[in-house]
């Protein structure tokens, strides 16, 4: 029995998981990066509710979220983050695109690949350039 | 004016009937968000690292705390339903996948509400 019959016959999910394709080819690789990062985004919330809720409790607790954020720890999660933040951004504009009808086929597809990531790294680095400068 | 047929109404709203209206919320905020996302890079990035005197009255700005509030409520509702989108994927059984869905709702909620009060605090307050 396949994977799918087996999924089919105890009324669960058909959708294709996971194993089913190469994991590792561009492609596949982006896509499951962009749900990974879309759920991580997510959970991420909790790190701006913290952000934002700590500076509506006062200013002292502003300062404890700060010197929190501004830790090595602090700025690992806001470096994760951030770099989740563009990625899942870059990648929807391809997702949206395709939506149109635009540049489905494989070769554009590889490319407008590349293209995402590298616009996801130059975000990330331009963001922290900046914000560690002022 | 409606000019397709019944078969074509009823081709168009597939077999579950409803899946339509969840993609399309999900593309709409999607779209808010790009702009929404770059602003508020470019807003958290200017006030990095600043006292809460200066964060106060950045945010007490009526258009970085309006931009902020979307933020919050597009993300949020994105995030929502992306999750639902997952765990409709991956989650068995049935009554688990509901129990997770609700507890989505109400963390996205909650938290979404807790955020925008948040914002207006801080804005009101300065």
């Amino acid at each position: 029995m396949t994977l799918l019959e087996e999924r089919i016959n105890r009324g669960g999910a058909t959708s294709p998981h996971l194993q089913v394709y190469n994991m590792f080819a561009l492609t596949s690789l982006l896509s499951i990066i962009h749900r990974i990062f879309g759920a991580a985004l997510f959970v991420g919330t909790l790190l701006f509710v913290f952000w934002i809720g700590s500076a509506a409790a006062g200013p002292q607790a502003h300062d404890f979220a700060m010197n929190f954020l501004g830790s090595w720890f602090g700025y690992l999660l806001i470096f994760g983050w951030s770099f989740a933040l563009f990625y899942h951004m870059c990648n929807g504009i391809r997702h949206m695109t395709w939506d149109t009808g635009r540049m489905l086929d494989l070769k554009d597809v590889y490319l407008s690949g590349y293209v995402m990531v590298g616009c996801a790294f130059a975000l990330t680095l331009v963001a922290w350039v900046v914000g560690l400068s002022v | 004016m409606a000019l397709r047929s019944a078969l074509g109404r009823a081709r168009g709203l597939g077999s579950a009937k409803d899946g339509f209206h969840h993609w399309w919320i999900e593309r709409l905020t999607a779209i808010a968000l790009v702009p929404l996302t770059l602003w508020f890079a470019t807003g958290v990035i200017s006030v990095a690292g600043a006292d809460y005197a200066t964060f106060a009255t950045w945010l007490g700005k009526p258009w970085n705390a309006g931009l902020m509030i979307c933020f919050i409520c597009a993300a949020f509702l994105h995030g929502k339903m992306g999750m639902e989108v997952i765990v409709e994927d991956y989650v068995e059984p049935r009554c688990v996948q509901v129990a997770v869905r609700i507890f989505l709702n109400l963390m996205a909620f909650s938290l979404a509400t807790v955020s925008v009060v948040s914002v207006l605090t801080v804005a009101v307050r300065g």
